[in-house]
């Protein structure tokens, strides 16, 4: 669970090491995150953080590196520190490299009712990792999480941030082979940067 | 406006929060406040020990407020009427929050350089329970050195947030801040880094319990060996009115001056807090006055001072009570 | 049981389109509003028509809305809340997914109430398709004219944005919301002041639910009056509920508030009764924050009424015999879960998203998940279960946002109606170290429904 692993004391306080390379937007992506950093007063630029670190996970490289952090808090002009307290509070920003495909079982009260545990416990068999592990090819890493609004359709995963619903073992065994059979294709997503 | 907390009245001005009323009014009825602190925008609200019980919302409005509110955050009202220790409601909500306060912290006074000089300590002998009733492992934080002045014990922290107002509101820049959330927040610099900038030792002063400690005093001493004395000198960057804490002729640290709430009068900067710790940096005014439950004053050492050391300030001159 | 009203349109085919939504009476009223009503007018309907908020708290929308601070001369601001992440409820994205237009001209016709010209929308971050859908709405109004500088030529202007959440259920409290939306973490604010003086950039905000401010749009077109002849008493109208767990038909159903839960629950037209033929245990009726009822209690109250669905209905008993409306999550338990393991389940949930600003339930939350789980597991003792009571009781009333209440309330009252099982978890630990043990379990026939 997130909370041990955080408790550990494992992410913090190592010494970080700069990357060499240049961490940036493409110039049509900093040309949306301009547009969108428009919806906010102007002396507001802060307000953009959520949606310009969803575009930066997406777009730098799966999950927010220090390096690109402290390149979110420069572009809105506000400290380092506003930007990881913000990273490290909200659940859906990946601060460790993950796997290719991040699956989320929700595991809460609704789900849980329908077979959500079980369904973790076969995510697990199929892939051969635990909850919180990433497979060794670098495809898969598994998580859980919290209530996805889906309890109608329980139980439901989320792999990178599209809904699978109403799961059963077979659907698991059929995503988890179209997954496999991908490869290194990146997967296909909405960008971020267009929503907004 | 007309406030009565625990059936004294008091006259205060618009915009005075229950807390700053009751400090007015002074003495037992005062809500013990962990996290508000009135030099600082914004602080309070978060560690509850200071609710009370409104009985009145104003005179407008009699009605109580049903649930008890943050007395450091909530306004007064013309006509208010506030229950603090005539309230057994109130007493043992505290009661469950210093409780609460309690059950990740180490409990390691013996060695915390904090002892005797602790809110926290003085909340639970005041309102707290002998025994716990936590039976769950104590969350663990590894102890780090933020800048090479200042220790972080984040086990001790009861999350106030201060520190990280007083970096806001004081220093030009912040590289601290309270990550991750629930019962994983912590204090922390995310990666290693250092404060570094004039005033950053303010947060060991701001701080209610160990969890920011000063290296240069680092096991020196237990507090209640030393005898507490202002002094001052001429700083260009901060007033450079402190409070000495001397061994015979000998300053083992250096801190801001404290009023009777705990508060630091003024900031001070950190050539004043770590570089002078010789007795010829400093004019040493008085001994500092210590309220008489502190366990300090149980040393009655104003008494044992070698006068020749004192260069009080003409007119300034105060009687120890 | 009445047509849909909210809803109404939700069976066209393409409804999401701005065109076919236009063609079936859509933005009709934005338009009527805009050129024939006075922002008072609109108050006023809303006011009469008694809407309360549909988020959880059921606050009257009406009496929200004029709280705001009208005299200043800062800017204003409307959020349209939909982080909805509270278990069991998903009303919010079913009716964005399928009608975003409409949610777009209540906030039309509620700005234009409310004298706001920036309305954002708060969607959480992992409802990622309901933004995109949502963006396409906008954007297609903004080409009709709907949004934008003089809107329809009058002289109304407003902007719509959309803005994502990250993951953080806190996020839902109106004021940890505002945080939010500033680029801060999710750390609810101390109030006073209230939003409606110093909300969203310190500036008077007001902060509603997507059923709620999409609630506006048939109150504009029935006229309160007529809205607030639906349903009992001060519970009006109609709302979205989300049924979820061991029914035959999970789903989202608008209902008339009044419907006996009994008929909620048992007939076709809704939840169809309880799945694989089992019997009913227990409901938690609005959400995983609010108390859970055993079958008896919800069907029935401890006078022997009929139990509706209705705020006050559903309150009758205070805490001791009833529970609440909340937000429509409703969840249905069968005779084989194991209100024990779902408790723990719970507690896990708060003590993940409480935001540690807090020390009553940072400590509080992170402090009952243990006590719950060991008893679970069968390592508990009998101490444990009134250690539990006196936890969520300090915790109760003593935080500064709703979040702690939300977290103490299904911890009391599962102890309070099924503490049985957790006696039975401590004294039979051999039994319920079997995962599946919910079927496993004898419990009295008393806390179970025959139907």
């Amino acid at each position: 669970m997130n909370y041990e692993c955080r408790m550990s004391g494992l992410i913090n306080h190592k010494l970080y090491n700069r990357e060499k390379k240049t961490i940036e937007f493409s110039a049509e992506t900093l040309k949306r995150i301009r547009e969108i950093i428009k919806h906010y007063p102007a002396e507001r630029k802060k307000s953009a953080l959520l949606p310009v670190l969803h575009i930066a996970q997406q777009e730098l490289g799966g999950y927010l590196s220090v390096d690109v952090m402290d390149y979110v808090a420069f572009l809105l002009e506000i400290q380092s520190i506003e930007v990881y307290e913000v990273a490290t509070f909200y659940t859906m920003f990946l601060l460790e490299p993950a796997g290719k495909y991040v699956i989320e079982v929700c595991q809460t009260g609704p789900c849980a009712l329908c077979g959500g545990e079980r369904i973790l416990d076969h995510l697990e068999n199929v892939l051969g990792i635990k909850n919180g592990e990433t497979t060794s090819d670098g495809l898969f890493t598994l998580k859980t999480v919290e209530c996805l609004g889906s309890c109608g359709t329980a139980p439901v995963m989320q792999v990178n941030t599209e809904f699978y619903e109403s799961m059963t073992h077979e659907k698991i065994d059929q995503i988890i082979e179209d997954f496999k059979n991908k490869g290194n294709q990146q997967p296909s997503e909405t960008r971020w940067a267009d929503l907004f | 406006m007309k406030i009565t907390i625990d059936n004294i009245s008091i006259e205060v001005s618009e915009g005075t929060t229950i807390l700053e009323a009751a400090r007015k009014i002074g003495g037992k009825i005062v809500p013990p406040a962990m996290c508000w602190y009135s030099k600082l925008k914004n602080t309070g609200g978060k560690c509850r020990t200071c609710l009370v019980k409104v009985a009145q919302s104003s005179s407008k409005d009699p009605r109580p407020i049903p649930k008890l509110v943050a007395s450091c955050s909530t306004p007064v009202q013309d006509g208010m009427v506030v229950q603090n220790i005539t309230s057994q409601e109130v007493l043992d909500a505290r009661k469950a929050i210093v409780e609460f306060l309690l059950i990740n912290h180490p409990l390691d006074c013996p060695v915390c350089d904090q002892a005797g000089e602790c809110d926290l300590q003085d909340l639970s002998f005041l309102h707290g329970v002998v025994e716990t009733r936590s039976d769950e492992e104590r969350r663990e934080f590894p102890v780090i050195d933020i800048g090479d002045k200042i220790k972080l014990n984040m086990n001790r922290c009861i999350l106030c947030y201060r520190c990280v107002f007083i970096a806001d509101q004081i220093t030009s820049k912040r590289v601290h801040g309270v990550l991750y959330r629930g019962d994983a927040a912590e204090i922390s610099t995310y990666i290693q880094n250092v404060i570094d900038n004039d005033f950053s030792g303010n947060m060991i002063d701001v701080c209610p319990v160990g969890a920011l400690t000063d290296r240069t005093f680092r096991f020196k001493s237990r507090v209640w060996f030393l005898n507490p004395m202002d002094a001052h000198r001429e700083c260009s960057h901060c007033p450079g009115k402190v409070t000495a804490w001397m061994f015979g002729n000998e300053i083992y640290r250096i801190t801001g001056r404290k009023d009777e709430f705990g508060e630091l009068e003024e900031f001070i900067c950190n050539e004043c807090r770590f570089e002078k710790k010789e007795l010829t940096d400093w004019f040493i005014e008085r001994p500092k006055k210590i309220k008489r439950e502190s366990v300090i004053s149980a040393n009655h050492y104003e008494k044992l001072i070698k006068s020749s050391i004192i260069h009080p300030i003409e007119g300034t001159t105060e009687q120890q009570e | 049981m009445g047509r849909p009203v909210l809803i109404e349109k939700i069976g066209i085919p393409g409804i999401r389109d701005f065109a076919v939504y236009r063609a079936h009476g859509g933005y009709s009223l934005a338009e009527k509003t805009l050129k024939k009503m006075t922002p008072a007018e609109v108050n006023r309907e809303v006011t009469k028509s008694g809407l309360r908020g549909r988020g959880g708290a059921g606050f009257p929308t009406g009496l929200k809305w004029s709280f705001l601070d009208r005299k200043t001369d800062k800017p204003k601001y409307l959020v349209c809340n939909a982080d909805e992440s509270e278990p069991g409820t998903f009303k919010d994205r079913y009716l964005m997914e399928h009608l975003p237009h409409l949610l777009i001209e209540g906030l039309i016709i509620s700005s234009f109430a409310l004298g706001v010209k920036t309305c954002y929308i708060y969607v959480r971050g992992e409802f990622k398709y309901i933004i995109g859908i949502l963006k396409k709405a906008v954007d297609e109004a903004y080409q009709q004219k709907f949004l934008g500088e003089n809107i329809l030529g009058t002289s109304f202007s407003l902007d719509i944005f959309l803005h994502p959440g990250g993951g953080a259920y806190i996020c839902g409290e109106e004021t940890a919301m505002l945080e939010s939306l500033e680029g801060k973490k999710g750390n609810p604010r101390i109030k006073p002041p209230f939003p409606a003086y110093k909300g969203l950039y310190d500036c008077p905000t007001v902060v509603n639910n997507v059923e709620t401010l999409a609630a506006v749009v048939p109150i504009i077109g029935m006229g309160g009056d007529a809205y607030a002849k639906i349903g009992i008493g001060k519970s009006t109208g109609t709302k979205l509920i989300s049924a979820c767990g061991n029914i035959n038909k999970p789903g989202v159903y608008e209902i008339e508030l009044g419907l006996p839960v009994e008929d909620f629950i048992f007939s076709e037209e809704y939840c169809g009764g309880i799945k694989n033929g089992k019997r009913l245990k227990a409901v938690i009726p609005g959400g995983s924050s609010v108390p859970v009822l055993p079958a008896g209690l919800i069907l029935r109250t401890l006078k022997g009424e009929q139990r509706l669905m209705t705020y006050e209905s559903l309150e009758e008993g205070g805490f001791d015999s009833g529970t609440m409306l909340g937000s429509g999550g409703f969840i249905v338990y069968d005779e084989d879960a194991c209100m024990v393991r779902n408790t723990w389940n719970f507690t896990r949930f708060y003590r993940h998203e409480s935001c540690g600003q807090c020390s009553p339930c940072r400590e509080g939350t992170a402090w009952m998940e243990p006590v719950l789980r060991r008893i679970e597991q069968g390592e508990g003792k009998y101490s444990d279960i009134d250690l539990l009571v006196n936890i969520a009781d300090k915790i109760e009333g003593n935080t500064i946002c709703p979040f702690g209440d939300a977290a103490a309330w299904p911890v009391s009252s599962a102890i309070r109606h099924f503490r049985h099982e957790f006696e039975f978890h401590i004294e039979h630990p051999e039994i319920v170290k079997n995962p599946d043990h919910g079927s496993l379990i004898q419990y009295p026939v008393s806390s179970i429904q025959y139907r």
